[in-house]
């Protein structure tokens, strides 16, 4: 790939690393052992390996090791209206590796009507000059017709995206229709892409926001008013009702609450395919803040699907990744400055959505499930790491120490506390949701490709070195299941007589509709389908006459009864 | 009107026949006055003894050693019970398929309720797209009014949502005496509402006091499921449940429910006919939605299994929507649910199209008509499987095949009850009695009865409507044109009562804050960020650039209005900072 040709940073080919006396945490076991890497690959894993003469040698000390995180959800350098959100990959990508996270997911938001082609190509451009660790990209569906279908092909098969967003809300703009979303989904399923949907009822939640700027409320809480956690649920029901039906792996971005999260695992307890990706705010935070009288600091909170203002919210959610009936976790990082969420000042629906996130994200999942005993080390690297390696279809290459696996690691202080706050995050945002919360656990030492980018708190990330990670179809994590259901769910006709029974004619006269529609009905077709039917046993029904729609009208009111010449046979025999 | 096919024709004139010959032994005159001695009357909160005194069609004395005028007639019960007359909620007698009517018209379709001990029944007004919902209504009343041989009401499908029909609800609330009206969220492109729409009907039916009736199946993806089945080469009966799988169903029912919830109007889900669904309406209640569950004689009594029988007219007779589930738990699951509360009522949908009828769709399951019988046997059944096995005690059977009907649509205690002041519509039980299903004994006019076979327990000896005897150890004596239409008053309160007081409460309330001073960015509403489609559509999602002048035309004094308003703006970003500077209300930290 074109990392080969970037290598404009001298040291990363001789860039040899040993890091000795750590305990290497996987997601399925831990154990202590020396790792080796050179040229940004892990080389060796054990005890007293023989490695050249030389090598930078790190002492963990005991530490864990654990691969680098992956952030599934990030949205830097996000175009909105003429401005783009302040944090952009560089600065994003920053914040990530701060935290311990080595490789972004970013969102590719096509403007509907536009190319996806283009705006993929506008994003790799962005994210080549100036991100400093690994990415892929989502790519969001925004329209849906054929030329967008041939992009999406393209996409999968050339461009190294597996990943497809869908919108569920935002009416008018992004929102689909659940028969394109049926057709979406049957594509994807088609090409072993994977599904991803915002859920949230987008017609609903129009209604409601008429609703509340008509009753004077315009503030941020008008927001969470009008997206009550319900239409997420619903939206997440209706989601994996249709990926059910086209035999979809499903993935819904963003589980912000409580009874969403339960459809998802409701679901999953039937079997269905499908992945909840909690964000870190709505595990770190709640929604009461919407309510604040600091208009600047209820905004910041504001994204979609809303923090729930249930307090109890994060701690379930937590819970549920712990049990693994919510899968990987993002962080929906897409910061604006104040001054652009006042956009909305007088009209919340005009509040630029976005919330921080990609820094706290592993130091958050540490504090809330593993120090309260929620989670184990193997789960917490699991649902920051692995899961999202695995659904990507990146694994082993990513979220696993193991030979062959990319450098990306992390050496885990567990006992280090930190207060979050606006005044030290490498974000360019002013506000913090997480804003002076106590975390415990944090990357003492992170690696990225084979090169020590955190060390004793400096940070020392090099733009643009970041490389394009291309996702192939088909991930086993998710499509095994599906594959198999595919040659189990082939359906049969019953192989029948025909029915030679007697045929009631029918005439339009009153009970069709009155007007002349073009609409194509599954209940009501034209006459004349029933007799343009090859239909050979019952003999030719022409006694009533030529079969022309036209001469529907001439013939009377009532219903009259075809009798077959041959009369009727025991296949309709009444018993 | 329809005539009816030749088969009923003849029935239908032996059975009036029949009548004439029987009402001229009995007399039958409205102040016909009744005893019935020694039964055990069974309301759906308790049961007694007590002899049941009826004069004008209403019961005047409930109670022992009764003082009656001489001359009186006696019915003896001999212990055996005595229940409020069922209502069936969910009847279409007269329900359009392109230009057809189904079999069973007021007359047969009520002779078959009465023969199940049914004594009254609410049939749905369906209306086309652009008709005159009045209009469809007075065309039910006058063919009701002229056929019905018990009481009758009728709910009216909304088959659009527009603002003529609106008004048109209205006139039909305030002045005819209809409280519930079904949507759709199924046939696509016909009946079908979008969530928007069905956000403008909740809200305005809530307004009027009405009882929403749902029927929930998600339609969108029932077009696509046909159209990827016909494309299968699958078009007998077997593709109607493998196109309208039961996720679809629960789906809708939740997306209904939820409707429901945001604004706060009761909503009724008819034909409950999987478990799947079930389940969302009892978990919707276990968090307080008001939300009821109605599901019909045939959910109860059988199952989608035949869709797959080799017999296309078989098959093809089971055709309804939802469909039956191929799941063969179904019906025990729905009546345990129905014991239990969690549903409330049972439907028959008794919808009967002949077989040639039906045959419409022989090449094409799409185009069946859809609908099954039930009326009949509705009562028996639910005795029969729920009763009989010990799921439901006699008191839940009243509940569910009369009074909770009769309590959501607001002719409780009218009908549903036997109490002094109640219509004398009043049914002696026979438990015991054993009786085989067939479409050779039923009353219904159609060939196929898909219980065929089925033996069931417990039926009604004697049938009383409006205080005359009308059923007798199987011989109907039923009046054609006797059955009254009975208007019902909005804002039952069975269905109201908590969402009153739910409005009171969920009263929102905007934060009072000092007025935002900071700096804000300038939008540019560039072309490209405009929807491409040329839409008259009004958003308010945020996505969509607002016209710029709403930021400049806010009365809003702090940074007062800047000298450059009304230069062009370069696409960059600005920040304005007030001259003020910041004030502490959005001080950071």
């Amino acid at each position: 790939m074109s990392y080969q040709g970037k290598k404009n940073i001298p040291k990363i080919t001789s860039d040899r690393l040993l890091i000795k006396g750590g305990r290497i945490v996987n997601d399925d076991q831990s154990f202590h052992a020396d790792i080796y890497m050179e040229d940004g690959l892990i080389k060796q894993i054990g005890d007293n390996l023989i490695v050249p003469g030389g090598v930078k040698t790190i002492e963990a000390n005991g530490k864990m090791v654990i691969p680098g995180g992956i952030d599934i959800h990030t949205h830097f350098q996000m175009p909105y209206r003429g401005t783009t959100t302040v944090d952009d990959f560089n600065q994003g990508s920053k914040a990530a590796l701060a935290g311990g996270t080595t490789m972004i997911v970013d969102h590719v938001i096509p403007e509907p009507g536009t190319s996806l082609m283009e705006a993929y190509d506008q994003w790799r451009q962005w994210a080549d000059e100036k991100t400093c660790c690994d990415y892929s990209l989502h790519v969001d569906i925004t329209h849906w017709n054929d030329s967008v279908k041939q992009e999406v092909d393209n996409l999968i098969k050339e461009k190294g995206v597996n990943s497809f967003h869908v919108y569920m809300a935002y009416k008018d703009y992004y929102q689909m229709s659940n028969s394109e979303l049926y057709e979406v989904f049957t594509f994807l399923a088609e090409r072993g892409g994977i599904a991803q949907v915002h859920a949230e009822n987008g017609e609903i939640i129009a209604e409601e926001q008429a609703r509340m700027l008509q009753m004077g409320i315009t503030g941020p809480e008008g927001h969470v008013l009008s997206r009550p956690e319900e239409l997420e649920a619903e939206a997440v029901f209706r989601a994996i009702t249709i990926a059910s039906q086209t035999n979809c792996p499903l993935y819904v971005t963003r589980v912000m609450s409580k009874s969403a999260a339960d459809i998802i695992s409701q679901a999953r307890k039937k079997g269905n395919v499908v992945f909840g990706e909690p964000i870190t705010a709505s595990l770190g935070t709640d929604g009461t803040h919407y309510w604040s009288k600091n208009w600047a600091k209820a905004a910041s909170f504001v994204t979609s699907p809303p923090l729930s203002p249930d307090p109890t919210t994060p701690d379930y959610l937590n819970t549920l990744l712990s049990s693994g009936d919510l899968s990987v976790t993002g962080s929906a990082h897409c910061t604006f400055s104040v001054a652009q969420k006042a956009i909305g000042k007088d009209d919340f629906t005009q509040i630029p959505e976005g919330v921080n996130g990609v820094e706290e994200r592993m130091a958050l999942i540490w504090d809330k499930a593993v120090t309260t005993g929620k989670m184990d080390e193997n789960m917490f690297v699991a649902v920051t790491s692995t899961n999202a390696a695995k659904i990507l279809n990146l694994y082993p290459r990513k979220g696993r120490i193991a030979v062959g696996s990319d450098a990306d690691l992390v050496i885990w202080d567990t006992d280090s506390i930190r207060t979050i706050t606006a005044k030290t995050h490498n974000s360019a945002a002013e506000y913090n949701v997480f804003e002076g919360m106590e975390l415990r656990g944090a990357p003492l030492v992170v690696i990225c490709q084979g090169k020590i980018v955190l060390e004793d708190g400096n940070l020392h990330a090099t733009s643009g070195v970041g490389r394009f990670i291309p996702c192939s179809p088909f991930p086993d994590f998710a499509y095994k299941r599906v594959k198999a259901r595919k040659q189990l769910a082939v359906l049969r006709a019953v192989p029948r007589g025909m029915y030679d029974g007697p045929v009631s004619e029918f005439s339009m006269s009153r009970g069709g509709t009155p007007s002349a529609s073009a609409r194509t009905s599954p209940t009501k077709q034209p006459v004349r389908n029933l007799h343009q039917s090859g239909f050979s046993l019952a003999g030719n029904p022409a006694p009533c006459g030529p079969p022309t729609p036209d001469d529907v009208p001439i013939r009377p009111a009532g219903r009259r009864i075809v009798v077959p010449p041959g009369g009727r046979s025991n296949i309709t025999s009444l018993s | 009107m329809q005539i009816p096919a030749p088969h009923a024709n003849t029935k239908g004139i032996k059975f009036l026949l029949k009548s004439k010959v029987k009402t001229a032994f009995s007399c039958c005159s409205l102040n016909e006055r009744l005893l019935i001695k020694g039964g055990r009357v069974v309301n759906d909160d308790q049961s007694f003894y007590a002899d049941v005194y009826i004069e004008d069609g209403l019961i005047k004395q409930v109670g022992e050693n009764l003082v009656v005028p001489g001359g009186v007639k006696v019915i003896e019960a001999n212990g055996r019970m005595v229940i409020p007359g069922g209502i069936d909620v969910n009847t279409c007698l007269m329900k359009p398929f392109l230009g057809t009517q189904p079999v069973d018209d007021f007359l047969q379709g009520t002779k078959a309720a009465i023969a199940g001990g049914t004594t009254m029944i609410i049939d749905h007004v369906t209306p086309q797209p652009e008709d005159s919902l009045l209009e469809a209504f007075e065309r039910w009343q006058e063919a009701a009014d002229k056929k019905a041989c018990c009481d009758y009401s009728l709910h009216v499908d909304i088959p659009q949502w527009n603002e003529s029909v609106k008004y048109e609800l209205e006139l039909l609330v305030q002045e005819k005496g209809v409280n519930s009206f079904q949507v759709y969220m199924a046939y696509k492109d016909v009946y079908q509402m979008t969530d928007s729409q069905l956000y403008e009907a909740f809200s305005f039916l809530k307004q009027l006091g009405a009882v929403v009736l749902v029927h929930a199946e998600n339609g969108d993806l029932i077009a696509q499921e046909q159209r990827k089945i016909l494309g299968m080469g699958i078009t007998g009966p077997e593709g109607h449940p493998l196109s309208r799988p039961e996720e679809l169903e629960a789906e809708a029912v939740f997306r209904a429910i939820t409707l429901g919830n945001r604004v706060n109007c009761p909503v009724y889900i008819t034909k409950v006919m999987s478990k799947s669904a079930a389940d969302t309406i009892t978990q919707a209640r276990r968090k307080g939605s008001v939300v009821f569950g109605e599901p019909i004689t045939a959910s109860l009594a059988t199952d989608g299994s035949h869709y797959w029988s080799k017999n296309w007219a078989k098959a093809a007779a089971y055709v309804t929507s939802p469909p039956l589930s191929p799941d063969p738990t179904t019906p025990d699951h729905l009546h345990t649910l129905l014991a239990c509360g969690d549903l409330q009522v049972v439907g028959s949908s008794h919808c009967a199209y002949s077989t040639s009828q039906k045959a419409v769709g022989k090449d094409d399951f799409t185009l069946i008509p859809e609908g099954t019988n039930g009326v009949e046997e509705r009562m028996s059944f639910v005795w029969d499987k729920a009763v009989a096995m010990g799921k439901m005690d006699e008191n839940q059977f009243v509940a569910v095949t009369s009074t909770n009907a009769a309590k959501i649509f607001n002719l409780y205690p009218r009908k549903g009850r036997i109490a002094v002041g109640s219509d004398a519509d009043i049914v002696i039980w026979d438990p015991d009695s054993v009786k085989t299903i067939t479409a050779k004994l039923q009353q219904s006019a159609s060939e196929y009865n898909i219980f065929e076979g089925l033996e069931c327990r417990g039926a009604p000896a004697m049938v009383l409507s409006q205080g005359r005897v009308v059923y007798e150890d199987g011989n109907l004596q039923t009046q054609q044109g006797t059955g009254r239409f009975i208007p019902r008053k909005p804002f039952p309160d069975y269905a109201y009562q908590r969402v009153k007081f739910r409005n009171q409460v969920k009263n929102k309330q905007g934060v009072t804050r000092g007025i935002y001073d900071g700096p804000v960015y300038d939008v540019i509403p560039t072309p490209k960020y405009i929807t491409p489609a040329p839409s008259a559509k009004t958003s308010p999602t945020s996505h969509q650039p607002p016209p710029i002048r709403n930021l400049h035309q806010s009365n809003f004094s702090l940074s007062g209005a800047q000298i450059d308003d009304n230069v062009p703006r370069r696409s960059g970003h600005r920040i304005v900072a007030p001259p003020g500077g910041r004030s502490n209300i959005t001080s950071l930290g």
